[in-house]
C-alpha cells in the first residue's frame, strides 16, 4: 500500500435484509483514498453511494449489515475495531456532512452547543475553551454575526447557515477525512456554490482529505482529483478527473457523460441512457449494467467483470477491458 | 420573557369563559335533580313546612334558576363561595381544609406515574418487540380498561386484609404543625419521622390506584416518542459525531419529553376525576370525598365550590404544561 493512502476499502459488501428480500446495496466495492485529495463518488440515486460512505465507520442501521470486506484507515481495520474505539474515530478522525442540514441538527440545542459538544466529547477542548473555539469555527465557516449565531437554535437559521454549522461541526476536531454526502443537494441553488467553495477552502486550511458524494457531474469535474463511478452497488470505474471526462472507459460512464452537458468536452446532443436502474433485490446476472449496455457481449450476461487496473492508475470493471488485459 | 408575560395575561383572560362555562354546566346539572333540596336540608320528610319555607327563602330557592345563578356569581366575585346549608360551614374554609389532601394525593400519584411510566416506555422502546415491550403493552391496556374502584378494592384486599402490610383507609397522622397542609411535607418539616412513615404507608395504595390508569398511557407515549426521535436524522449525525451513549440519550430524551408532557397534562386531569372514586374507596379526606358527600346531600354551594376548584386546578395545570413546553422547546413562542 502506498504511503499516501489514507483509506483502503476492499470488497466491501453491505446487504439489507428486508421482508421483500436481500437488498445488495453495496456488493464488493474496492477503492483507495489518498491523503489530501478530493475523492468523489458519483452515481445515480440508489447506486449505493450513501451506504458505502456510512459503512466506512459502520453507521449502517438495521436491517442493514456489513457482510464482508475490509476497511483500512491508516492501516487499522475499522470493521474489526471494538465499538468504543471506533466511536473515538467518528467525528474526530473521520467526520461526516450529511445531505439535509435541516435534520442534521438537534432542534432543542443551540448551534454553539452542538459544535462545542463535538470537541468536548473527543477531549480536543474543555467546555471553557470549546466556546472560544466555537466562535473561531463560526468565523471560519463565514457565518455572519458568529457571537449571535452561536446562541441561535437551528430553527432560527437558514438552510445555508445550518449547513455552515454542520460543516463547522465536521472540521471542529481537524479530522483527517471529511465525508460529505451530497452536502449541497438540499440547499437553495443560490447558496450551493458558496457552500461547496467553503468546504474546499476549509479543506486547505485544515489540511484534510475530502470524500465528496454527489450525482452532479459538473461539481465532480470542478472539484475532484479522482473519481469513482458507481453503478448498482458496484464500482464501474475509478480514474483521475481528467482521464475520466477526457476518455471515459466504462460504457456506463460514457452513457452518463452523454446524458448531461459535459463540462470538459463539447458534445453534440444529450442522450439519456436507455432502461432504468436495476431492482437491487433481483440484480441482473453477470455485469449489472449489461441490460442497458450498448456493447454487451455474451460473457457480460454470465460473469461479473473484475475491477482491473489499466494504464495511468485507472481501474475499470468491464469485460471490454478485462479481455484486452488478460 | 416579556412575551411570556403577555401570554400569561392572555391566558388569564381566556380562563374566565372556561370557568364560567363549567359553573353554568354544573349549576344546570345539579339543579336538574328531581328532589326538594330545602326539605332535605331541613331534615327530610318529617321537617316542619315553615322551616322548609324559611330555608327556601334564605337560600333563594324560590327564585328562578337564572336569578339564583346570578346571586351565586355575585357572591363569588366578592370572594364569598357560600355557606353549606348542610354543615352550616363556609364552603371556602371546607375546601381549604380538604384540598391539601387531594393535592398531596395527586402529586404523589403524578410522581409514581412519571417514575414508573417513563422508564417503562424507555425500556420498551429500546427493547422494541421483545417480551418486555409486550408486557408493557398489556399493562397499558389493563390500566386503561380496569375500573378504578375495582383496582382499589383488590389492592385493599391484598395488602390489608390478606398481607396486612398497608392500611386500607385514612390519611395517617396529622403532623404537629401544619405548614402546607401536605402531611408528608409537613412531617418532614417537623422532623417527625414516625408521622412521615405512617403517612407514607397510608398514601401508597390510593396513590398507586390513581396513577395506574395513566402509567401504561405514559409508557406507550414515551415509547412512541423515543422511537420517533431515534429515526430522526440528527440522531444518526450525533452518532457520526462520536457522541457517547450518555450524551446521545440526553438529546433523545429531551426531544422525546415534548409529547410526554402534553399527555401528562391531560393525565393530570384524569387523575383529578379519578380522585373522586379513589378517595371514596380509601376514605381519603380530600375534595373527592367532599364532593361525593355534597352530592348526596344536594349541598349546592359545596358542589359548585368543589367544581370550581377542580376546574381551576385543571386550567392551572395546563398553563404549567405550556410554560414547561416553552422552556424545553425553543421553537415555541407565544
Ligand atoms: N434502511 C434501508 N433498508 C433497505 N434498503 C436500503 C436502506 N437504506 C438503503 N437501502 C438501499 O440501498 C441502496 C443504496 O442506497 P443509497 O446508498 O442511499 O443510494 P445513493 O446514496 O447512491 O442514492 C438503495 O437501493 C436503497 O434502496
Ligand atoms: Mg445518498
Amino acid at each position: 500500500m502506498a504511503d499516501n493512502t489514507l483509506l483502503n476499502v476492499e470488497e466491501l459488501k453491505v446487504y439489507f435484509y428486508t421482508y421483500a428480500g436481500v437488498v445488495k446495496a453495496v456488493d464488493g466495492v474496492s477503492f483507495d483514498v489518498r491523503r489530501g485529495e478530493v475523492f468523489s463518488i458519483v452515481g445515480e440515486t440508489g447506486s449505493g453511494k450513501s451506504v458505502t460512505s456510512r459503512a466506512l465507520t459502520r453507521l449502517i442501521p438495521s436491517p442493514g449489515r456489513i457482510v464482508g470486506g475490509r476497511i483500512l484507515f491508516e492501516g487499522k481495520n475499522l470493521l474489526e475495531m471494538p465499538e468504543e474505539e471506533l466511536r473515538k474515530i467518528r467525528g474526530k478522525d473521520i467526520a461526516y456532512i450529511f445531505q439535509d442540514p435541516s435534520s442534521s441538527l438537534d432542534p432543542l440545542f443551540t448551534s454553539g452547543y452542538q459544535i462545542a459538544e463535538t470537541m468536548t466529547v473527543h477531549a480536543t477542548a474543555d467546555w471553557k475553551n470549546a466556546w472560544k473555539r466555537v466562535i473561531e469555527i463560526l468565523k471560519d465557516v463565514a457565518m455572519p454575526d458568529p457571537h449571535k449565531r452561536a446562541k441561535s437554535y437551528p430553527h432560527e437559521l437558514s438552510g445555508g447557515m445550518k449547513q455552515r454549522v454542520v460543516i463547522g461541526i465536521s472540521v471542529s476536531n481537524k479530522p483527517k477525512l471529511i465525508i460529505a454526502d451530497e452536502p449541497t443537494t438540499a440547499l437553495d441553488v443560490s447558496v450551493q456554490a458558496q457552500i461547496l467553495k467553503l468546504l474546499l477552502d476549509l479543506r486547505k486550511k485544515y489540511d484534510t482529505t475530502v470524500m465528496l458524494i454527489t450525482h452532479n457531474l459538473g461539481v465532480v469535474a470542478e472539484v475532484s482529483d479522482r473519481v469513482l463511478v458507481m453503478y448498482a452497488g458496484r464500482v464501474a470505474e475509478i480514474a483521475d478527473v481528467y482521464s475520466l471526462f477526457g476518455e471515459p472507459l466504462h460504457p456506463y460512464t460514457i452513457g452518463l457523460l452523454k446524458a448531461v452537458p459535459n463540462p470538459l468536452k463539447r458534445i453534440e446532443r444529450i442522450e439519456p441512457i436507455p432502461g432504468s436502474v436495476p431492482d437491487m433485490i433481483n440484480v441482473p446476472s453477470g455485469c449489472r449494467f449489461h441490460p442497458r449496455c450498448p456493447k454487451a457481449m455474451d460473457i457480460c450476461k454470465r460473469e461479473q467483470p473484475p475491477l482491473v487496473q489499466i494504464r495511468g492508475g485507472r481501474s475499470v470493471a468491464c469485460w471490454l477491458y478485462a479481455e484486452k488485459n488478460s | 420573557m416579556a412575551e411570556l408575560k403577555y401570554y400569561l395575561v392572555r391566558r388569564m383572560i381566556t380562563f374566565i369563559p372556561t370557568v364560567l362555562g363549567v359553573l353554568v354546566l354544573v349549576f344546570i346539572i345539579s339543579h336538574m335533580i328531581p328532589a326538594d333540596p330545602a326539605r332535605l336540608w331541613a331534615g327530610g320528610e318529617k321537617a316542619k313546612p315553615e322551616v322548609v319555607e324559611a330555608i327556601r327563602k334564605k337560600y333563594h330557592l324560590d327564585e328562578p334558576y337564572h336569578i339564583q345563578f346570578m346571586l351565586y356569581l355575585n357572591d363569588l366575585l366578592k370572594g364569598d363561595w357560600g355557606k353549606s346549608p348542610v354543615t352550616k360551614r363556609s364552603v371556602f374554609e371546607d375546601i381549604a381544609n380538604y384540598f391539601p389532601a387531594t393535592l398531596e394525593l395527586a402529586l404523589v400519584s403524578s410522581i409514581l406515574l412519571l417514575i414508573m411510566g417513563i422508564p417503562l416506555g424507555i425500556v420498551s422502546a429500546l427493547k422494541r418487540d421483545t417480551i418486555i415491550d409486550h408486557i408493557v403493552r398489556i399493562v397499558a391496556l389493563i390500566g386503561v380498561s380496569m375500573p378504578v374502584f375495582w383496582l382499589a378494592i383488590m389492592l385493599q384486599w391484598v395488602f390489608y386484609y390478606t398481607l396486612n402490610i398497608l392500611p386500607a383507609t385514612g390519611r395517617g397522622v396529622a403532623p404537629q404543625v401544619s405548614y402546607t397542609g401536605l402531611y408528608l411535607l409537613d412531617s418532614i418539616l417537623c422532623g417527625d419521622f414516625n408521622a412521615f412513615t405512617a403517612n407514607l404507608s397510608h398514601i401508597i395504595l390510593p396513590a398507586f390506584t390513581l396513577s395506574f390508569i395513566g402509567i401504561g398511557v405514559i409508557a406507550r407515549i414515551t415509547r412512541g416518542a423515543i422511537l420517533d426521535v431515534l429515526s430522526a436524522d440528527f440522531v444518526e449525525f450525533s452518532i457520526a459525531k462520536g457522541l457517547t451513549k450518555l450524551q446521545l440519550y440526553k438529546h433523545i430524551l429531551k426531544n422525546a419529553l415534548i409529547p410526554v408532557i402534553t399527555v401528562f397534562g391531560l393525565q393530570f386531569g384524569a387523575l383529578l376525576s379519578g380522585a373522586v372514586i379513589t378517595e371514596t374507596v380509601f376514605s381519603w379526606p380530600g375534595i373527592g370525598s367532599y364532593t361525593v358527600k355534597a352530592i348526596n346531600s344536594l349541598d349546592f354551594p359545596a358542589i359548585m365550590g368543589s367544581t370550581l376548584i377542580i376546574a381551576l386546578i385543571y386550567i392551572i395545570t395546563n398553563l404549567i404544561v405550556d410554560i414547561f413546553y416553552a422552556v424545553i422547546d425553543p421553537r415555541i413562542r407565544f
